[in-house]
């Protein structure tokens, strides 16, 4: 396989997983509720798509259950800052600690089960195509599904009347309920929405990408979704980028080493992180025009 | 409102916190019964901490010490404290503290980097003894054990050697740490021993278990027509699999791993730590133990080749119990000159004998024939 055909698959089998939770953190904060926990919705996907997919032997309820909990365990920090007004930081980190805790807990027994993992649907015809072939058209369903839900998302944000709505409340709550709009439900919605998508990107590492369970499965990848949302300027699509950029990264890196090239993956690792950096300095005007002016409470305070 | 609401959210997002950070640290500290102070003990009762770095059912490194830790809790008047998912920095000096504090006066840190916290911990606790898993220096109560897992990994490369189509062999590891090196060393030096074209590819991932990156790793290797995979790593399971489907040949480490892959199963490098920890723990207590650098290897039982995959032909496994016996009886050394590093410098000069293991484990460099570089 070509240099340029290897590390773009990569790009998709290491970015899809960050580009789901990504695309969740995009619909949260749009709605003004920055949700650090990220990383522990996506364990909590991971581990319960696991578990369900280990007892029933079906990794599509598997997938189901990634988003109900994903979903569910982001609804926690709803509650605590729409309806108890608590610091939106410290009980998205709380949120962190607590789907690592509760996951580990509940995904030990698990550890050493082998699933029925979610198998790749090569398109027909398509994935034989040279280059774009194996890129594109070789994976599983969760792959597939998250392209187009990208850009449904950047539909619905920009396009849509539902989307006003969010960036309505992202803005201002005060001036949304003076609009006649129930900024606390639209907030609760978005940020279940967005945990959600955070279990789907679990439930793709552990059920499709390594058919595996170990405790912090994820090793980090929810904070790199969380800077990739401000890489992204809160546009769908750019964290649909972010996160190829991401994955390719990763995929670079370890294609460079499998050809005898010596790369520091300790650097590498450092790419999301450098990009959202260059991307502040380059791009910090645009960056504000694009913050939802609602963040800026999670800075002031709420109360 | 605007004053009372957030104020009650603070208390609720404390209670949070307080519960997530108890249940975190549940989760890492293993079972409470354990962590109970010894209450009323006879004399000779001895309180023994072992510290992990992951989690004990990982399916590799950890799994593997904890199996020693199951033995030496079948010994009378020992309790044992457990602590998982301990990371290599002070986190593990408050862990042993606490150990210390609940009467613990043998402590087990099971990681290549707990060795420096325990030093720092030791030096305060000169009546508790360290025995760390794989460290390369000593301090005055601090000693180590570790088993030459190379010897298996160079029996495990004779028969990657054999069984290779491609002559590519690809080795994903976390860290460039010597013991690492030398696993990667004497596979390559196996393969070679019964196949002249073959090369290793190393990559690595720069975390001790990250299954995501090992699957991608095996992945890419895949693509540069590398058909067995080794690996050192604490969970190797992922790696596995991701062999497997992609249609390679496996070597494991640490536990047998031949249920992930049925077809393309070789063997593993194993470990076998319970009669050394008992030992360890028996020396201990009658006084007679003496702080040094223990290795063991095949010949103790400590390291040990897992049973062969169907992969495997009969004849090779022939080969390899040949070498095997080779190795068992000191006439077969595996780093016995010359040894090239990857540019062709001579490391160990022709006809000079396998030097001891302390030096050994001060390898910093990838033999002739291994493929890629040591991040610096």
């Amino acid at each position: 396989m070509s240099f340029v055909t290897s590390v773009s698959t990569g790009a998709v089998r290491a970015g899809t997983s960050v580009m789901y939770a990504s695309l969740g953190e995009v619909i949260a904060q749009r709605a003004g509720i920055i949700n650090l926990g990220v990383e522990g919705c996506m364990l909590a996907g991971a581990c319960a798509g696991y578990i369900v997919t280990a007892e029933t032997g079906s990794p599509y309820l598997g997938v189901v259950a990634a988003f109900i909990a994903g979903g569910l365990l982001a609804s926690i920090h709803a509650f605590l800052v729409v309806t108890r007004g608590a610091n939106q930081l410290a009980s998205g980190l709380a949120l962190m600690f607590l789907g690592l805790g509760l996951t580990a807990f509940f995904g030990r027994p698990y550890v050493n089960v082998q699933i029925t993992p979610l198998r790749n649907y090569p398109v027909p015809f398509l994935s034989d195509l040279p280059y774009v072939g194996p890129v594109l058209f070789d994976h599983d369903l969760l792959t597939y599904a998250v392209f187009p839900l990208a850009g449904a998302l950047w539909w619905f944000v920009f396009r849509s009347r539902w989307g006003v709505m969010l960036r309505a409340v992202g803005e201002s709550t005060e001036s949304a309920f003076a609009a006649g709009l129930h900024p606390a439900r639209i907030q609760y919605m978005a940020v279940s929405f967005g945990g959600a998508l955070a279990g789907l990107g679990g439930a793709q590492i552990s059920l499709a990408y390594t058919a595996t369970w170990v405790e912090n499965l994820t090793n980090g990848r929810g904070f790199i979704a969380v800077a990739l949302v401000i890489f992204a300027m809160w546009n769908p699509l750019r964290a649909m980028a972010g996160a190829l950029l991401f994955g390719g990264a990763v995929a670079l890196q370890l294609q460079l080493q499998a050809r005898g090239v010596g790369v520091s993956p300790f650097l590498l690792d450092m790419t999301p992180y450098l990009l959202t950096i260059v991307v502040l300095l380059i791009w910090a005007q645009r960056g504000r025009d694009a913050f939802p002016a609602g963040l800026n409470k999670v800075f002031r305070g709420t109360g | 409102m605007r004053h009372i609401l957030p104020n009650r959210g603070r208390w609720l997002l404390a209670i949070a916190s307080i519960f997530a950070i108890g249940l975190f640290a549940a989760a890492c500290g293993g079972d409470d019964d354990d962590a109970a102070p010894a209450a009323g003990g006879s004399a000779s009762a001895v309180t023994i901490g072992f510290l992990y770095v992951g989690a004990v059912d990982d399916g590799g490194y950890n799994q593997a010490a904890y199996q020693g830790q199951l033995a030496v809790e079948k010994l009378p008047n020992v309790k044992v404290i457990k602590a998982e998912n301990v990371p290599e920095s002070a986190e593990a000096e408050r862990v042993m503290e606490q150990m210390i504090q609940q009467g613990a006066t043998i402590i087990f840190p099971t990681s290549f980097g707990h060795l420096d916290p325990a030093i720092k911990v030791g030096e305060k606790n000169p009546k508790v003894t360290f025995l760390h898993q794989g460290g390369l220096k000593t301090a005055a109560n601090v000693g180590t054990y570790f088993g030459a897992s190379w010897e298996a990994n160079y029996l495990a490369g004779v028969a990657a050697g054999k069984v290779t189509k491609t002559n590519k062999l690809g080795y994903v590891v976390a860290f460039p740490i010597s013991q690492t090196l030398l696993n990667i060393n004497s596979f390559q030096l196996g393969a070679k021993s019964v196949n002249p074209a073959v090369t290793t590819t190393v990559v690595f991932t720069a975390n001790w278990c990250d299954p995501a990156k090992i699957a991608e790793s095996v992945k890419n290797l895949k693509d540069q027509g590398v058909d067995v995979l080794n690996q050192h790593q604490d969970c190797p399971g992922a790696g596995i699999q991701a062999a497997e489907k992609a249609g390679m040949f496996s070597v494991g480490y640490h536990v047998d791993g031949a249920k992930f892959a049925p077809n393309g199963w070789l063997t593993a490098s194993t470990w076998d730590w319970t009669k050394l920890f008992v030992d360890l723990v028996n020396q201990v207590r009658a006084g007679t133990y003496k702080v040094g650098q223990i290795r063991q290897s095949m010949a103790d039982g400590t390291v040990k080749l897992a049973p062969f995959g169907k992969a495997v032909p009969k004849d090779v496994q022939d080969q390899i119990a040949a070498a095997q016996k080779k190795i068992l009886a000191g006439e077969l050394e595996i780093f016995a000159g010359p040894i090239k590093d990857q540019g062709g410098t001579e490391k160990i000069k022709a006809g000079a004998k396998q030097p001891p293991v302390t030096e050994l484990e001060t390898m910093n460099y990838l033999v002739e024939g291994v493929v890629g570089k040591i991040p610096q």
